[in-house]
């Protein structure tokens, strides 16, 4: 028989302990996906986790690693704030969207315009439209008690109808012979989100990440309102007796994660993707949840696993075009890291005692 | 003397870090009330738990009727004769009477038979209720009396009751009484759980002592006073609170025609409450459980707001105030609720120090927490209130509950308070410590602060308070000095008997 039985204390051994062996778990795991799929387990695992950083392609990579990694961890550290705090943002997906969109419309305004302003107002615009996005589901939440994990769900589907529609039409390039698409930002220098210092994969994004980090560390460990935040996710009750609004907290969570996102948004659109097009969002929006709780809600936790999160993709990408693995494997490995991840969660929390059967 | 009907022998029970029961031994015989009495915490449940077929003893053995009984879940212990009526009710709101007590049944009869059996057990146990009410109509008393009938269908040979007055006005306690001493006089043995010692003394023939899981004495409460039967309890002398006079002073807290909607759609609302204490005084508020303790607290603490005047603060208006703001002007509270309202389990005491101090301490500025302070304070609450923790980094889940509540009441005592609201601030605390809470909300007083208790212990009120007043149902009764009610005039206070003429009233079968 095995028992579970409550820590009287959450055990920090195990809350540190849980993301390693939960990649381990996905990996053995993976492995076996692998063999069954008729691939060699370990080189598919190699080509995943070794290649990308340390292979014979390794410096093409590598920068990727950033790239990729960049606004994961941007969108995770909002994410992380309304989760510690019960607020579930699941659009986050959404937001990246209308980020994108409102930044780079406001930058397609001044074309062929060259002005050093330009570029922080698309910054700006860019964290206004996934502010604005994330306060739909964040004011039904607080004036008529909506759910906030389906409507901000939902506004990803209507966010993507508005990419498409933007794409095709207010925001297409009228030099562009009819294809769907913005303007390429690389062709236009003050919109550009070029790469900070060559061959690192370095941008403004990578920058606003780390920064966030930081902000994220210190809101959470030294200010009240962080406090409040993790109060408010532990016991609600309680955080109203400590004198918490919490209508303003959801406003807040929801804001934070909201224009976070849309800053992932723009300075991927302006940078990396290049274009506003039909698909340029490769559902970052909603790998950055995973990424939040692989890193635990912890800000430096999420930088972690951010990276471990787009080394990942970097992976899969390599393994899909060398040994032709199919792109679903990839997802359900990343799919397996975040169940082992919550299930291995438990030991936090209990230990587990095997009890002989009859002494019970 | 003939075989007991339950012989307990040894019984021990360890879980991770405590012993439940250490080697316990009594007999219980036919016909017996029999006292399970000791302190939150010295194994009681556990003991009755391991009875009733819940848990199972690590070693020893129990019999019943000379026969060896181990019973492996509740319904074997069901099956052999004993009955158990919970401490906290397990009935749907939303049935009726019948339907409740059809579901806790293995083969529940025609709804019509049962309703007339449960007339007939009602009946004749003096236990007046209606098998057609909605429980959710049910006074607590009432909706006890529905597991108790529950039980009584089973015609058990043991009858286990877990602290069943908690929830009972006076009056209802001697209803409740006389349906025990008429089951005792069948044949029916109780064993009686409570660490009421007055009513021990009442109704038990025969009391075991439990302290820290062990068995520490047995005795006829009739002819044991309630101060030995505490000092087994405790294994420690009491030391009763002193209180001090005090003169009529300023008028601190004044709440006037307060009247506020239940936050909770189950909640009591308030219904025109009015009072006043003056500093240096303390305010006893009795009633049973459920009456608006709740609400009156959050509506004080500021967690339920209200209109600016209903709630008067030394003549300003702060009904409409947050609990920050009250925190501000000198208002504190401490809820009920220990984990989850008062305090955050999975947080630390040094963060759970800055959940209500961070105002008056100063622990914040401009917003960026002073850790070093807040350890600081809450380090100064362990050693003022003997917290047995060991260290302030430890999560508040994992302290006992009534070292919790220690740390609960100091945090607030130590922000010395102009007005301090309490509920419960002795609940499931063992006596000593509950002797200190109540002498440091005394020493607050006699410093010149207004104190509001609301309690449902009234020896508790009767002990500390200057003023007097009972909730029912939302409404506050008159307030009267404390000195000189009697239990009757409580008794009327807090609401009377509930349901007293209740079979009277509309019956349909």
């Amino acid at each position: 028989m095995i028992h579970l039985e409550k820590r009287p204390q959450p055990s920090r051994a195990w809350a540190l302990m849980t993301p390693v062996i939960a990649v381990i778990v996905t990996m053995i795991a993976g492995g076996l996906l692998f063999a069954a799929l008729g691939k060699n387990p370990i080189e598919a695992i190699r080509t995943i986790f070794y290649d990308p950083l340390f292979g014979e392609f390794s410096f093409y990579y590598r920068p990727q690693l950033l790239v990729k990694g960049g606004p994961l961890i941007l969108i995770a550290i909002g994410l992380s704030l309304g989760f510690r705090a019960g607020i579930w943002n699941i659009g986050a997906e959404g937001q990246y969207i209308v980020g994108a969109i409102c930044g780079a419309a406001a930058g397609l305004a001044f074309y062929p315009m060259e002005s050093i302003v330009i570029f922080p107002l698309m910054i700006f615009f860019g964290a206004l439209g996934g502010l604005i996005w994330a306060m739909i589901p964040a004011l039904l939440k607080v004036k008529f008690g909506t759910n906030e994990i389906l409507v901000s769900l939902m506004l990803v589907y209507v966010a993507e109808q508005l990419l498409a529609s933007m794409s095709l039409g207010l925001l297409k390039n009228p030099e562009g012979f009819g294809f769907p698409g913005s303007r390429n930002f690389q062709s236009y220098d003050s919109a550009h989100n070029a790469e900070l210092i060559t061959g690192t994969g370095m941008h403004w994004g990578v920058v606003a990440a780390f920064i966030a980090v930081i902000f994220s560390y210190i809101l959470l460990n030294k200010h009240i309102l962080g406090y409040n935040i993790r109060l408010t996710g532990e016991a609600p009750r309680a955080a109203r007796f400590g004198g918490v609004n919490p209508t303003r907290l959801v406003l807040f969570c929801m804001g934070a994660s909201g224009a976070l996102a849309g800053l992932a948004g723009l300075f991927e659109v302006a940078g990396p993707a290049g274009q506003v097009s039909i698909d340029f969002n490769v559902g970052y929006g909603f790998t950055a949840i995973i990424v939040a709780f692989l890193g635990r809600l912890h800000p430096v936790g999420i930088l972690l696993a951010g990276l471990l999160m787009a080394l990942t993709y970097i992976g899969g990408d390599i393994a899909q075009s060398s040994l032709s693995l199919p792109s679903a494997a990839i997802q359900v490995f990343q799919g397996m890291l975040l169940f082992f991840l919550l299930a291995l969660d438990v030991l936090t929390n209990f230990r587990i005692r095997f009890a002989t059967k009859g002494a019970a | 003397m003939t075989a007991p009907l339950l012989s307990i022998q040894g019984l021990t029970k360890a879980y991770p870090g405590v012993i439940a029961n250490d080697d316990v031994s009594f007999d219980i015989a036919e016909g017996q009330v029999h006292a399970l009495l000791g302190e939150n915490g010295a194994g009681k449940s556990t003991l009755v738990k391991m009875i009733y077929g819940l848990v199972k003893p690590d070693s020893g053995q129990m019999t019943w009727r000379g026969a060896e009984f181990a019973p492996a879940e509740p319904r074997a212990a069901r099956a052999a004769g004993v009955a158990m009526v919970f401490q906290h009710f397990s009935l749907f709101d939303a049935l009726n009477v019948a339907e409740n007590v059809a579901l806790g049944m293995e083969n529940p009869p025609a709804m019509r038979d049962l309703a007339a059996r449960i007339k007939d057990v009602s009946e004749n146990y003096g236990l007046p209720l209606d098998p057609f009410r909605t429980v959710g109509d049910l006074s607590a008393g009432e909706r006890q009396r529905v597991e108790i009938i529950r039980c009584l269908l089973q015609d058990p040979k043991l009858l286990i009751m877990d602290e069943p007055t908690s929830v009972l006005t006076p009056q209802e306690v001697e209803i409740l009484f006389q349906t025990l001493r008429k089951l005792k006089s069948e044949g029916t043995s109780i064993l009686y759980i409570s660490h009421k010692l007055e009513e021990i003394r009442n109704l038990c023939d025969h009391a075991t002592i439990l302290r820290l899981g062990k068995n520490v004495g047995e005795c006829v409460p009739a002819e044991t006073s309630a101060r030995q039967m505490a000092e087994l309890m405790v294994g420690d002398t009491l030391q009763t609170p002193t209180r001090t006079a005090k003169s009529g002073g300023e008028i601190m807290l004044k709440v006037q025609s307060l009247t506020a909607k239940s936050a909770n759609p189950f909640g009591t609302s308030l219904k025109d409450i009015s009072f006043t204490v003056r500093s240096g005084e303390i305010l006893g508020l009795g009633g049973v459980a459920g009456n608006g303790q709740d609400e009156l607290l959050a509506a004080l603490s500021g967690e339920l707001l209200t209109s600016p005047n209903t709630v008067i603060i030394r003549g300003k208006a702060t009904g409409h105030l947050g609990p920050n703001q009250r925190r501000g002007i000198g208002t504190l509270a401490a809820p009920e609720e220990r984990l989850g309202h008062a305090a955050a389990p999975n947080m630390s005491l040094v963060e759970n120090a800055l959940l209500t101090g961070s105002i008056r301490q100063g622990l914040t500025k401009k917003g960026f927490v002073n850790w070093k302070d807040t350890t600081q304070f809450a380090e100064d609450i362990i050693k003022a209130f003997d917290v047995r923790t060991p260290g302030s980094d430890r999560a508040a889940r994992s302290l006992s509950g009534g070292n919790l509540q220690k740390f609960v009441i100091g945090r607030e005592v130590l922000q010395d308070p102009d007005v301090l609201i309490v509920n419960q601030p002795t609940w499931g605390v063992d006596a000593a410590a509950a002797a200190a809470i109540r002498q440091a909300l005394l020493d607050l007083a006699a410093n010149g602060a207004a104190v509001v208790v609301i309690s449902q212990d009234l020896d508790e009120l009767m002990e500390i308070s200057d003023n007097f007043g009972a909730l029912n149902e939302g409404r506050l009764s008159n307030i009267c000095p404390a000195a000189g009610l009697t239990i009757d005039e409580i008794g009327l206070m807090m609401g009377g008997a509930h349901g007293l003429d209740a079979p009277t009233q509309e019956v349909r079968a």
